[in-house]
């Protein structure tokens, strides 16, 4: 049976859940982000080659945008980051011990290579490539 | 203060999914690792562009590509190691997809009946999607 969540919005935030729970949140969203665009991304190709249709082809103008890839390139490389920290802190759990520091690592690991694509994608699109 | 809720224990299904979800994870960033590395192969360095180059990465298919330079991209991918690598592939990323979204589901979700018609549905979208890529990676 499920549990029953009638909780505010400020009480959810103030809840200190810390770096496990923000972990646990964005994996969430994360893995519906990829979810849905993948899904689309399936949905539309068919729908683009096997009848030509104008509604599927303006789907496709919105998710190759750059807005949306950053979107879905965040998704893919937290969903990534977090699940291999999850299923190697399952699969050995005497590194349950060090989970903070192991989410710092992921955090570190995070910036560099989301940061730099994004910034290119950005630069780019400002120079108008 | 209320009484703790009580907590049925999760019962094989569970457990197996849960021991899936984690194994499917590390093969899968294991095997866009090994098609990023075809890609490279096939001469993706020099004659594909970055959106190209992920498709190739996330699904590897001669058909899954536009605007290549490659003279001809079936020939480095059409044949059964690929082919049955591709059905690999996407049996693990639909099932852990799916599976993925059952537990969103239940978790906001209390009628039974609503969660067995749920998971019904889930299970046609499911080897739907599954008969769609196996027709695609066969045909191409």
């Amino acid at each position: 049976m499920a549990l029953s969540r009638r909780v505010s919005l400020g009480a959810a935030l103030r809840y200190k859940g810390k770096e496990g729970m923000l972990n646990w949140l964005l994996h969430r969203i994360s893995g519906l982000g990829i979810l849905l665009f993948a899904g689309t991304h399936v949905v539309v190709s068919f729908f683009g080659q096997q009848f030509g249709s104008d509604v599927a082809f303006a789907i496709n103008t919105v998710y190759e945008s750059w807005p949306f890839q950053i979107f879905v390139y965040f998704c893919v490389l937290f969903h990534a980051l977090n699940g291999s920290r999850l299923a190697v802190m399952d699969l050995f759990p005497a590194l349950i011990r060090f989970e903070r520091e192991l989410v710092w690592l992921q955090w570190i690991l995070f910036f560099p290579a989301y940061g730099l694509p994004v910034y290119f994608m950005v630069q780019n699109t400002l120079a108008g490539v | 203060m209320r009484s703790p809720r009580p907590v049925r224990s999760a019962g094989a299904f569970e457990y197996g999914m849960w021991l899936f979800t984690r194994i499917s994870g590390l093969v899968l960033m294991i095997f866009g690792a090994m098609s990023m590395g075809m890609a490279f192969s096939l001469g993706g360095r020099r004659y594909l562009d970055m959106p190209s180059f992920l498709r190739w990465t996330f699904f590897p298919n001669p058909n899954h590509v536009v605007n290549s330079d490659i003279p001809d991209v079936s020939l480095g991918w059409s044949n059964a190691f690929w082919q049955i690598y591709s059905m690999v592939m996407i049996f693990l990323a639909a099932v852990h997809a799916v599976n993925g979204l059952r537990m969103v589901l239940e978790d906001y979700l209390q009628n039974s009946l609503l969660i067995a018609m749920l998971r019904f549905l889930l299970l046609v979208i499911l080897v739907g999607a599954l008969i769609v890529a196996i027709y695609v990676i066969l045909a191409s």
